[in-house]
């Protein structure tokens, strides 16, 4: 069972999707405005990748290679689809601000990523927890970026307040910048650049090196 | 005509499908590395967008829409609940026709195009204009324009990225923002220059 564990906890930090792997970054910027609308997303996330890697690893042996990437589309088309109709039944206010970025998910380079690289090649149960960990990966970076913007951006989280507004007879003035696309960016950015200060083996190579200063030698 | 001009620059700047919407992101940061590459890339995009985006609408109006059935005997029925897998049905077949076109008729631009067409089917940006283009309830018209427009704004954007990020590669960057990371922050700030095309009233 350790295997199963790891398959689960790996794709959270040591090989985060969206950080390290540059998947699903889409969604990860636009639905990020508040806590709330990024829970109902992580989970409709987390809930597609899980079952599209179980049915697909379930019929592997029965997908003909040249065809696989329609049957795979299918089969998460179909799933989400379900995840759809299921937020419009039950919270139709949220699936209103998720608009097409529910939709999105079948694009999403994650569900496809795992599908392919982890799904296609392993037994259905431990391929249902890789789905399951690497939406978790994905939920974590999406609910930190998400915490900054809505505290920052709006005093709130969930939509209750915590810093009062100036507007609102309170004491904060709010950054409405974080409420803006661009901040989504720089937020992502910035915590790339902690994860990769952390773990210095994810560093990237870059592709030129500054040449030292040479001063010394020309005074010599 | 006026309204189908300010659409057209609407799709463009004001509601840039990279910058502001952030789709078509994952190959957007992936394949921005040359300006060949990303020109080449853009153009496809232009070209299947273009093309997806009137065809799902033609989809939606005539078979998929609340009582669009009626021209068969149908007025009651309402399959707007397979739209998603129709319209990747459709992005797919499309891009799959226009690779075997391009390889039959224009080898030259298939060969320019080659590795960008597949990865087209995959991109949210293609996905997301046609979902775009039902919410918002564009008439044919309307979703040619907003289709080519929307594509033309993504490939400005990445050909401008790439241009940037062809310079960026000669500085000096700290070891952790290495690659991605000033790739994102350098997109911010293109979409923070993107924003200023917000206050203009159409």
């Amino acid at each position: 069972m350790a295997t199963i564990k790891e398959t689960l906890i790996t794709p959270i930090f040591k090989d985060n999707p969206i950080a390290l792997q540059i998947l699903g970054i889409c969604s990860a910027l636009a639905v990020t405005t508040s806590m709330q609308v990024t829970v109902v997303m992580c989970l409709a996330l987390v809930a597609v990748t899980a079952f599209s890697n179980l049915f697909i690893s379930s019929i592997r042996h029965h997908i003909p290679g040249s065809i696989r990437i329609i049957v795979q589309m299918t089969i998460i088309a179909s799933l989400v689809i379900v995840v759809d109709q299921v937020l419009k039944a039950v919270a139709y206010e949220i699936s209103k601000q998720l608009s097409v970025f529910v939709g999105l998910i079948i694009t999403n380079c994650i569900v496809m990523g795992r599908a392919e690289a982890f799904a296609m090649k392993n037994p259905p149960l431990p391929s249902f927890f890789d789905g399951v960990g690497n939406g978790l990966g994905y939920s974590v970076v999406l609910l930190a970026v998400a915490f900054f913007r809505e505290l920052f951006g709006s005093g709130k989280l969930f939509g209750m307040e915590i810093m009062p507004l100036v507007t609102e007879g309170g004491w904060y003035n709010p950054n409405g910048l974080l409420l803006l696309p661009p901040s989504a960016f720089f937020l992502i950015g910035g915590f790339i650049w902690v994860l990769r200060s952390i773990d210095r083996e994810q560093v990237e190579e870059p592709d030129f090196k500054m040449a030292r200063h040479t001063v010394a030698e020309e005074g010599a | 005509m006026e309204n189908l001009l300010s659409l057209f620059i609407r799709a463009i700047f004001i509601e840039n499908m990279a910058l502001a919407f952030f789709l078509g992101m994952c190959t957007f940061l992936a394949i921005s590395k040359k300006v060949q590459a990303a020109l080449g890339l853009g153009i496809a995009v232009i070209v299947v967008l273009t093309i997806t985006v009137p065809v799902n609408n033609l989809i939606y109006n005539y078979l998929l829409a609340d009582g669009a059935l009626a021209w068969a005997g149908l007025p009651d029925v309402d399959l707007s609940f397979l739209g998603l897998l129709s319209y990747i049905g459709v992005i797919a077949a499309i891009v799959q026709i226009m690779e075997m076109f391009l390889d039959k008729y224009v080898p030259a631009l298939y060969s320019a195009l080659g590795v960008f067409l597949p990865l087209i089917t995959v991109n949210c940006a293609i996905l997301g204009a046609s979902l775009f283009m039902v919410e918002r309830d564009y008439n044919f018209g309307e979703s040619v324009v907003f289709g080519a427009g929307a594509g033309v704004g993504w490939a400005l954007a990445i050909v401008a990225l790439a241009g940037i990020r062809e310079k960026l590669k000669y500085s000096d960057v700290p070891a952790g923002l290495q690659g991605l990371g000033i790739t994102f922050i350098t997109v911010g700030l293109m979409s923070l220059g993107f924003m200023s095309f917000g206050g203009i009233d159409l």
